[in-house]
């Protein structure tokens, strides 16, 4: 049985290995932040954050440093902050402010694969960029990817009762005098990091899916937060090795005999267990006693 | 190059109309999501050795349907961030199975200024003028459910049904437009006129030229920039269309600053 479902040599892979554990740090950080992100209806500012890594990456690899992370995170980082620049008080207008900073990102993005492309041979920058290969992970980023993630886990730590109140309902944050405006600033980078570290795994474009599938569908399956959190990383976690597994699996494959994306794997088992979750005998009753219960209807 | 201009001008004119109700619904992320779930179709399609446009369209509607269906049990934003990933991640799969490699996937996803030969020019033609009679046709129910969804909703107006049609409307422009500006970049050319044209004008019907203008502008100069360049149209659309919000920004804060110290006086 374990033979069949693990193809041989799974399990002493060095690059399986790394991305075993690069796959459930970052699905774990995405986790936790994305349940915010959910909460907040900011699932197109995650998008955003995650396609400007597009820009970073792209423009990084123009600059001969090696390492995307770099890229992924500054992009990410200044998208935010032209955001939060942009951003417009009225919550109708910042989908709009958005879209303009996305737009203008991808534009760069644009010409700085293109200039990767015709500058150099490596034809295949853009598609790592853009849809991530968890299999050539270089380990020398590992410490550097932690740091981030670890900045973002305590970002989210540090404000994480304000940030709940303030998600759930500004105004009421704002009369028990709870900077919002603040809050939100810093909940801004630590999402900026967590689409970043979600990039160098699945890609920039593909990040979205580790931010936005697990809390969601962990906010179908229960409403209190801390619950929602681990449920969201342990699916997350989930999700990620089973793709990685599947990715090991696929090299015989048909139709063609050199594997599936691992990327897609994921993203496709991530969709699977919302789509699961979705089923009624899942959903539990909304609890009236949960916090988070107003606001996050199904 | 004239089946450029044809195409640029039809697809100019679709991105502004639809765009315009795109802005006003606040469906910016829709019209993000949508184009980037099209590219899966394209890449279905060139597998398939069937016409891109083709898969375009099939992609984009299944695309619509699923944010429709699913955002009704779901939170909307949720959804549509994971419908889009989904059929983004299927684009890589399929691109995976396929030879094809960087030249091609690039054009599609950046646009590219002899992407559109004459046989395309037909289809194009047929889905833009579709979709914008479609708008024309819908065209005060979107206004009032846009501007006062509950009165909307008073009034006997199905919103749920007329969210699915605009996203299938929505669908369509964007099967006409990618093969110009690449899938990347369609919503661009969709908000940022509209966008821009918005705070211009208060005129609904004013705005919505206004907005036709304005991305006619765009595609022309992005085409004959990136004609001098070589650069990807893409890339000029992206930053063009930026450029025009901000610049319509600061002329609103201008006039109410003016407008502040005139008072003040």
């Amino acid at each position: 049985m374990t033979g069949q479902l693990f193809e041989p040599g799974f399990f002493t892979n060095d690059a399986v290995q790394t991305a075993l554990l690069v796959g459930a740090v970052v699905a774990v950080i995405s986790a936790c932040v994305g349940i915010f992100t959910v909460i907040r209806s900011q699932a197109f500012t995650g998008e955003t954050l995650g396609d400007l890594g597009t820009t970073g990456g792209s423009a990084s690899y123009l600059l001969g440093v090696s390492n995307p992370l770099w890229g992924f995170a500054t992009a990410a980082l200044i998208g935010a902050g032209l955001i939060e620049l942009l951003g417009v008080r009225r919550r109708p207008d910042r989908d709009l402010a958005t879209g303009i900073v996305l737009g203008a990102g991808l534009g760069l993005a644009a010409l700085f694969l293109y200039l990767d492309t015709t500058s150099s041979s490596t034809t295949g920058v853009s598609i790592t960029i853009l849809f991530g290969s968890l299999f050539v992970f270089n380990t020398a980023t590992l410490p550097a990817l932690i740091a981030l993630g670890a900045v973002a886990l305590a970002l989210i730590a540090v404000s994480y009762r304000m940030l709940l109140l303030s998600s759930i309902s500004p105004e009421l944050a704002a009369a028990r005098g709870i900077p919002v405006r603040l809050v939100g600033a810093a909940y801004l980078v630590a999402l900026a990091l967590a689409v970043a570290l979600a990039a160098v795994t699945i890609g920039a474009v593909l990040s979205t899916a580790l931010l936005i599938g697990p809390p969601a569908t962990a906010l179908r399956l229960t409403k209190r937060p801390g619950l929602a959190m681990l449920t969201a990383a342990a699916t997350g976690v989930l999700a990620t090795w089973l793709g990685i597994l599947l990715a090991y699996d696929s090299y015989y494959w048909p139709p063609v005999q050199h594997g599936w994306p691992v990327s897609f794997l994921i993203v496709a088992v991530i969709f699977a267990f919302y789509v699961l979750a979705q089923l009624p005998v899942l959903r539990r009753r909304t609890d009236r006693r949960a916090p988070v219960a107003a606001t996050t209807n199904p | 190059m004239i089946n450029t201009w044809l195409a640029a001008t039809i697809v100019a004119i679709v991105a502004g109309t639809v765009g315009f109700f795109a802005v006003l619904r606040r469906s910016a992320f829709a019209a993000h999501a949508l184009p980037q779930g099209a590219f899966a179709g394209a890449a279905c399609a060139s597998l398939l050795g069937l016409s891109t446009i083709l898969g375009l369209f099939v992609f984009s509607i299944i695309g619509a349907i699923l944010i429709a269906l699913l955002g009704r049990r779901g939170r909307h934003d949720a959804v549509t961030a994971l419908t889009l990933v989904l059929m983004l991640s299927l684009g890589a799969l399929f691109l995976s199975f396929s030879v094809e490699y960087a030249p091609e996937i690039y054009s599609l996803l950046f646009g590219e200024i002899l992407g559109v030969s004459r046989s395309d020019l037909l289809p194009i033609t047929i889905l833009g003028a579709v979709s914008v009679l479609a708008t024309i046709a819908l065209y005060r129910p979107l206004l009032l459910s846009s501007v006062i969804s509950d009165a909307a909703e008073a009034r006997g107006l199905n919103t749920r049904r007329l969210e699915l049609c605009f996203l299938l409307v929505m669908a369509l422009a964007i099967s006409a437009t990618v093969p110009v500006v690449g899938t990347f970049l369609v919503f661009s050319l969709m908000i940022a006129p509209a966008g821009s044209a918005r705070i211009l004008t208060a005129n609904p019907l004013g705005a919505l030229g206004l907005s036709i203008l304005i991305a006619l502008a765009t595609v022309w100069a992005s085409i004959a920039a990136a004609y001098q360049t070589n650069w990807p149209v893409g890339f000029y659309v992206g930053t063009i269309g930026a450029a025009g919000y901000i610049l319509a920004r600061t002329r609103q804060a201008w006039r109410s600053a003016v407008f502040k110290a005139n008072t003040a006086q």
